[in-house]
């Protein structure tokens, strides 16, 4: 609403809106594209390592996302939202999941899925319970779990140690990868999760400009080193040191990107350190009891599904207040 | 030294430069003043002039009624010309008295008071006499925190010097230019109240006031300076008595309860001199300012003035002004009349400009937690504005929603651009509607 006045000669027209007046400038659609921009350095590394191809399955994974949402939103006849760059973050993260070299068709399906199944049938940004790009994943896993784990060589892979994931490796045959090898990224792996320090860039960028909560990825970091440890100490030989699982697999990358995505992740700070833990607790269960050497995108989503459990009890307590809010 | 401060809150730009080195400058009297009866929280006052009489600077317009209610004083000589509904900053007309003021100077002060040999008895009938309202926002009558109920044992009296808004430099100014009476309003409050300790809380962007206050503190003992993180809304009673005491307020209650009133720094000069020069509120003091304004300033106003006379005085309003607020800008009204009179309590005009008060397109709730995480009150916003917007009504008020202060920290986070004040209002009224219809079928 705005009113029209005349004063010293001006004629402004003025805005009637409610206090605050102020706003920090942020918006969704500059959180999107913050996030977007911190996945540059593993998208660099995904090239790097894996060559030029892998750019390919990028655009495709995007291009289908974007596309997706553009389609159910025009056949709901909903107000379209793809500028808010959020279906092109879920596309670009479920790519840089996958193995380097992926077959473009199955990239393309999984999009589809992340988003339809993801995201829209929720009711779209906002109401969706479980990380869009985790469901594109898991179910290209589902669908085709033979090409998913088939993993190319890294091209600066020292010998074929390495080429196999880290975690596969230590899984069938009891082979542990060295850890700068793992830090900087020439192993086997997805396109973004072989290279921690691509990862770290961008995780600590979030951090300092408020995007990501500090507080999940250094609990499930905090969790996969105490729980970890705990294992290691039991029996050396048959489970890894703490350090390994840090770096192993996709874990640090679904730490700072997956992990951390706001709606699917608790809204109170100590539901952040709950989850955290949640996730790593889940995960070095199903990395050293299941039958899958990967994990962690199944106890992201796992934990996904108790987020609203999560935020019920970890209502803050009112300012003041002696008892909780619903006391 | 960790400085003291509270949970939550946020670093909005402060703005202050445009107005914080500028020396308050006395507005002449303008033609027509409109002085609405009710200008604190309470009771109208009852008007005890009627059309034609003629007043002077300090006759009585109105008295107070009640216990919570404020005498008016005129602020100018002039005659009445109408006691009639008008316009006022808070929105709603009120009835409202009309002065055509003319060039005499002439004033009907009361009597000085000797600060050092006067009873509490006398400062607190002073102050009453002298109509003043909190200058923090509220505008309570000050008489009455002075007088608290005699079950509640007062330990201090904290002056609020944070002056969080941005853009207002008010109180700032105060501190700056009339330290004494900064000191001497608290000693004054502190007698009245029979309070030994006083304290003054003053946020840490502004050293110069810290340094002032303090030297002029020096041989008080009973006063202690503080010096707070900048942060919004450290000048928030709650947030200042946690900050300061380290106690926190119950939800639903005044500071008192934990044995503290707060009083602003400028109701400390307003009662410096409802005492020492015998004049009652009469004037207000208040920063226009924003970059819609041609020449910002610190002002001292005849309260009545309408809002068009000042932004006239301040060379007028740019042509890309977009929104006009009496307040601050996070919890400051927008005017739609330019009419609408400064109140005793009013402490800013700001005239705003698009890029000023830009926001983004508003999209569904991103359920990212920061209003929660900033919310100086640990309430839920997100939750308690999606209640509000289902008309769940009952869980809003099990979630706190009456508790919250509609600071706007959380509106001014949100990265999904949601009014979550606009909604928290609309659910804090509702609820409040609620509870007391349940009160009164009980009844
Ligand atoms: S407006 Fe209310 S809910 Fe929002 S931050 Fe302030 S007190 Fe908390
Ligand atoms: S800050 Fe806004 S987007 Fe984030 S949880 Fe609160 S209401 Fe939702």
């Amino acid at each position: 609403m705005t009113v029209t006045i005349t004063e010293a000669g001006n004629t402004n027209k003025l805005e009637l809106t409610t206090s605050p007046h102020l706003h920090n400038q942020w918006t969704t659609k500059k959180v999107m594209w913050m996030v977007v921009a911190a996945l540059a350095p593993s998208l660099l590394a995904a090239v790097l390592f894996f060559g030029i191809y892998q750019l390919l399955i990028i655009t495709t994974a995007v291009v289908f996302a974007v596309g997706t949402e553009y389609a159910i939103q025009t056949v709901r006849k909903q107000k379209l939202s793809v500028v808010d760059g959020s279906a092109a973050l879920t596309g670009l993260l479920l790519a840089l999941t996958l193995p380097p070299n992926f077959s473009l068709s199955s990239t393309a399906i999984g999009s589809i899925v992340a988003i339809g199944l993801g995201k829209q049938i929720f009711g779209g940004l906002g109401y969706n319970i479980f990380n869009p790009a985790l469901v594109g994943r898991a179910f290209l896993q589902a669908a085709f779990p033979v090409a998913i784990t088939t993993w190319s060589t890294n091209k600066f892979a020292v010998d074929s140690v390495t080429s196999a994931t880290p975690l596969a490796a230590f899984k069938f045959d009891r082979i542990t990868a060295g850890l700068s090898e793992m830090f900087l990224g020439s192993t086997g792996g997805s396109l973004g999760e072989t290279s921690a320090l691509a990862i770290l860039i961008g995780g600590i960028f979030l951090i300092a400009v408020g995007i990501v909560n500090w507080r999940i990825p250094f609990s499930m970091i905090i969790g996969m080193i105490v729980f970890g440890a705990i294992f290691n100490f039991i029996d050396p030989v048959k489970y890894p040191a703490p350090l390994f699982h840090l770096f192993a697999g996709g874990f640090l990358f679904a730490a700072f990107f997956m992990a951390t995505d706001w709606v699917t992740s608790p809204v109170t700070n100590k539901g952040m350190w709950i989850f955290g833990f949640g996730i790593s607790f889940v995960l070095i269960v199903i990395r050293l009891f299941g039958g899958l050497p990967e994990g962690v995108m199944y106890s992201i989503l796992f934990m996904n599904a108790f987020v609203p459990i999560i935020n019920r009890v970890t209502i803050p307590k009112i300012f003041g207040s002696v008892k909780g809010a619903a006391a | 030294m960790a400085l003291k401060t509270f949970h939550g809150g946020v670093h909005p730009p402060e703005f202050k430069k445009l107005t914080e080195t500028l020396i308050f400058e006395v507005m002449p009297a303008p033609q027509e003043i409109y002085i609405p009866l009710n200008q604190h929280l309470g009771k109208e006052a009852i008007a005890s002039v009627k059309k034609g009489d003629s007043v002077s600077i300090g006759s009585i317009l109105a008295e107070a009624d009640g216990f919570i209610s404020a005498p008016i004083h005129s602020p100018v000589c002039g005659t009445v010309t109408s006691i009639s509904k008008q316009t006022t900053p808070t929105g709603f007309p009120q009835q409202t008295i009309v002065i055509k003021t003319n060039e005499q100077l002439e004033n009907l002060f009361m009597s000085p008071l000797n600060p050092k040999t006067i009873t509490p008895e006398e400062i607190i009938e002073r102050v009453k006499n002298a109509g003043i309202v909190g200058q923090g926002g509220a505008a309570f009558p000050t008489y009455i925190k002075l007088t608290p109920p005699k079950d509640k044992q007062i330990e201090f009296v904290i002056l609020n010097g944070c002056e969080c808004e941005p853009y207002l430099t008010r109180d700032y100014r105060f501190m700056i230019e009339r330290p004494e009476a900064v000191i001497e309003g608290l000693t004054l409050f502190l007698k009245a109240m029979g309070v030994v300790k006083g304290y003054i809380g003053i946020e840490d962007n502004k050293p110069e006031a810290i340094k002032i206050i303090t030297r002029a503190a020096e041989n008080e003992n009973n006063i202690e300076v503080f010096s707070l993180k900048t942060k919004y809304p450290q000048g928030a009673e709650k947030m200042l008595v946690k900050a300061i005491t380290g106690r926190e307020v119950p939800p639903g209650k005044l500071p008192l309860e934990v044995g503290t009133v707060i009083q602003n720094i400028g109701t400390a000069v307003a009662v410096y001199d409802a005492v020492v020069k015998g004049e009652p509120a009469v004037t207000a003091a208040l920063t226009v300012t924003g970059k819609g304004v041609k020449n910002p300033k610190n002002l001292l106003v005849p309260v009545g003035t309408p809002i068009k006379d000042v932004l006239d005085y301040c060379g007028g309003i740019n042509g890309d002004a977009v929104k006009l607020i009496v307040g601050g800008p996070m919890m400051g009204v927008a005017q739609f009349d330019l009419m609408a009179p400064i109140l005793k309590a009013t402490s800013g005009i700001l005239v705003l400009t698009r890029e000023e008060v830009s926001r983004g397109e508003e999209t569904a709730c991103l359920k990212c937690g920061q209003c929660i995480d900033v919310c100086p009150l640990n309430l839920m916003p997100t939750k308690l504005v999606r209640y509000t917007q289902l008309g769940r009504f009952e869980d809003a008020g099990l979630f706190g929603i009456t508790v919250c202060m509609e600071c706007g920290t959380c509106a001014y986070t949100c990265p999904a651009n949601i009014p979550l004040v606009q909604w928290l209002r609309l659910g804090k009224q509702r609820v409040k509607q609620i509870q007391r219809q349940q009160a009164g079928l009980q009844n």
